[in-house]
């Protein structure tokens, strides 16, 4: 029997009406098989080009969301011996427990989803007053100050541009978790140094791989609960 | 209306100032328009330095409305009689100040065409939220009770908004400060000494602008009441610059890094404006008001908030350059308080000299 | 002239202009447009009638639950389960340029749409 992709749509949907426990997702990015090539962008790249974010040549209006910051900006001056200083760590939206940028949005265009933890963004709400920006402590977002489109070689018409005026950030590829796929980042890592996926299901790769191992978030004092995680 | 359409009009140098005016505004109207349609990266924002100037003047413009309380205050409830002829004058200015602060805010969406989400889709945990609906609701009150306190002694129903207004203007001015100084990821906002600072430094300005005001309309506001209004803005100033120097303490004795990489060179020099400020208070120098004026006018609106960006979380200095469009449309927004202030000070003047004044019951 | 009759000069100016469309259109009333339907299809998500007056609506409606509530499928009138998607349910059948955009220059209005979401036909 051939299962068509809308079948295939129906029954995900059904599955997680089912299901009503929330789940909670989370990445967990193992350093050191992240560092067997410093150079690779390989994550940046797939995620821009699947969601159309431009590369724009001025880096202080520049879109990313998920890039690199050397080890010590990451985590903190104090946090880095001479062995980890300076080696690059894949950040990205932290998709917090208790996210500020949610907080502070005047108008609930970014907000919490409940079925999954995943911090959503809703482009089509954003009034663009930049709150969240200054109340991210990871730098998660950014701003469209010009019209987007015209810094885009290429466009995907699968997922939709933004325009200007409004805050985007990643989105733990909420449309292809959708479509039970893995975000892009994660699936293209050549060292499969990343792991996504349900970490209040104690069964996932991710609950084992957190119980086992010992993990490490981005600015713990703050108490904002990222879900991202770093394993070195 | 008559009252209104007076205050439009007059001697051939008020034309010529209110030309100006109209001229700037218009000016500013076309540069917004500009950024609308090409986006705010006609400005010196950054993705690391998401606010600037725009933000930065919105603050200070809240403290101004603010400071309306330095004169309702002592008048209505202390029945200080020397405000008589003051206080018309800090409600006008509040309203003026609101006004501007309003415009401030709206030039620096993204996208104003949505501003209205707001309130269709209100937030409660968002200080932004409430922060507009606290000025919004002091504009109405301001405007309310300067148009009562046109008409006459002031009715019961009156005073009781007079009562509202003294705690409401405190509260424009502390949720301003919340909108800082509640994010736990910018630690030069971070202090608790935010919010009694802001309201510091407004009853410092608020004074401060009242005296030049008098004097650039030739408005007779009373010896006594001028130099009660010095006198508040000096204790106001010292209050300031007493927090500042408690931040100062905070930031470097305690040694944390992310504290004091946030005092560059700018905030050492709008510290020492404000210090110069203080000591030309403290000694009655003639150009206190205006020093004192301007310093915050730096302080607050054009330092503070670049200075909570700068370093970013990641450690970052980007510096902040504002463009000419930028400052064009903060030079508009300027002009069109200064608008709002003339004619509403024209306004009060015709009150003044029609009426004997009305004491406080 | 007093200020009256002034007044009432601008007045009568004003709503000549303004209703100047309604002139226009009773002079020389336009043609009704006719819009290429898709070939091989027989129903669209809901009764055409709907559709007409309330499709901005309904993609309103959709937007909200993709975004906001995280749902992604729904079932058509005739059963089949679509996607809900203005890119993949509605341009899977309907051309943009043809449709959706002559529709919209006619009765004259801008749907922002357009501005983030990308015809596949056209990707620019």
């Amino acid at each position: 029997m051939k299962i068509t992709r809308q079948a295939f749509l129906a029954l995900l949907a059904a599955a997680a009406r089912a299901f009503s426990k929330p789940r909670r997702m989370a990445m967990a990015i193992d350093l050191s098989k992240c560092w067997k090539d410093r150079g690779c962008t390989r994550c940046a790249q797939a995620c821009h080009a699947a969601h159309n974010v431009p590369r724009i040549p001025d880096r202080r209006r520049e879109i990313k969301w998920i890039w690199e910051e050397r080890f010590e900006n990451a985590f903190g001056q104090e946090s880095a011996g001479p062995a980890v200083a300076g080696a690059p760590v894949p950040v990205l939206c932290n998709h917090c427990e208790h996210p500020a940028c949610v907080q502070v949005c005047p108008t609930g265009a970014t907000f919490k989803r409940e079925s999954d933890g995943l911090v959503m963004m809703d482009e089509h709400r954003c009034i663009g007053c930049r709150y969240c920006m200054a109340a991210c402590p990871y730098g998660a977002r950014s701003f469209n100050w010009s019209d987007p489109r015209s810094f885009l070689r290429t466009l995907d018409p699968a997922y939709p541009t933004r325009e200007k005026g409004v805050v985007e950030k990643c989105t733990f590829c909420n449309e292809r978790l959708a479509r039970g796929q893995q975000p892009a980042c994660v699936e293209v890592c050549p060292f499969k140094a990343m792991v996504f996926g349900d970490a209040a299901d104690p069964s996932s790769a991710i609950a084992q791989l957190l119980r086992t191992r010992h993990a490490f978030r981005r600015k713990p004092e703050l108490g904002a609960g990222p879900n991202v995680f770093y394993i070195l | 209306m008559t009252v209104l359409a007076n205050a439009m009009w007059g001697s051939r140098a008020y034309r010529w100032w209110m030309a100006a005016l109209y001229a700037a505004v218009a000016a500013g109207v076309l540069l917004w328009l500009r950024q609308w349609n090409q986006g705010l990266v006609l400005t010196g924002m950054s993705r690391d330095v998401a606010w600037g100037l725009y933000v930065g003047q919105f603050t200070f413009f809240v403290g101004v409305a603010a400071s309306a309380v330095t004169v309702v205050l002592p008048y209505y409830l202390h029945a200080w009689k020397d405000f008589v002829r003051v206080v018309i004058l800090g409600e006008m200015l509040a309203i003026a100040s609101v006004v501007a602060a309003l415009l401030f805010v709206f030039v620096d969406l993204g996208r104003p065409d949505r501003l209205l989400n707001v309130l269709l889709h209100p937030s409660p945990s968002s200080l932004m939220f409430w922060d507009l609906l606290a000025l919004t609701g002091y504009l109405a009150l301001n405007v309310i009770l300067a148009r009562a306190a046109l008409a006459g002694p002031p009715a019961a129903w009156n005073r009781a908004l007079i009562l509202v207004s003294i705690p409401w203007a405190v509260s424009i001015h502390t949720i301003t400060a919340f909108l800082y100084a509640g994010l736990a990821g910018r630690p030069f906002w971070l202090t608790a000494a935010m919010a009694p600072r802001f309201l510091a430094s407004a009853f410092a300005v608020g004074p401060a602008l009242l005296i030049l005001l008098c004097r650039a309309f030739r408005y007779d506001a009373g010896d006594e009441a001028l130099r009660k209004l010095r006198l508040v803005m000096t204790y106001a100033m010292t209050a300031n610059v007493f927090l500042a120097l408690m931040e100062v303490f905070t930031a470097f004795y305690s040694g944390i890094p992310g504290e004091a990489a946030h005092y560059s060179p700018w905030t050492w020099l709008s510290g020492g404006f404000m210090a110069a400020a203080l000591a030309l208070a403290l000694g009655r120098s003639r150009y206190a008001p205006a020093a004192v004026f301007a310093s915050l006018a730096i302080d607050k609106g054009v330092v503070l908030i670049p200075a909570g960006f700068i370093p970013s979380p990641e450690g970052a200095v980007t510096p902040y350059i504002p463009t000419a469009v930028e400052l064009g449309i903060v030079l508009a927004i300027w002009c069109a308080g200064a608008l709002l202030v003339t004619v509403l000070f024209r306004v009060a003047e015709s009150y003044n000299r029609r009426s004997c004044p009305h004491h406080p019951s | 002239m007093s200020e009256r009759a002034i007044i009432a000069a601008g007045v009568a100016l004003f709503l000549a202009g303004a209703c100047f469309p309604f002139w226009r259109n009773a002079a020389a009333p336009p043609r009704p447009l006719v819009l290429p339907l898709p070939a091989g299809e027989r129903q669209c998500v809901a009764p055409v009638a709907y559709m007409r007056a309330s499709h901005g609506d309904l993609l309103l409606a959709w937007r909200d639950r993709v975004v906001r509530s995280g749902e992604r499928v729904f079932t058509a009138p005739d059963g089949r389960v679509r996607e809900l998607s203005l890119v993949r349910t509605c341009l899977g059948c309907h051309q943009k340029a043809e449709f959706c955009d002559r529709c919209h220059q006619y009765v004259a209005v801008a749907p922002e749409c357009w501005s983030c979401h990308v015809d596949p036909r056209s990707p620019r």
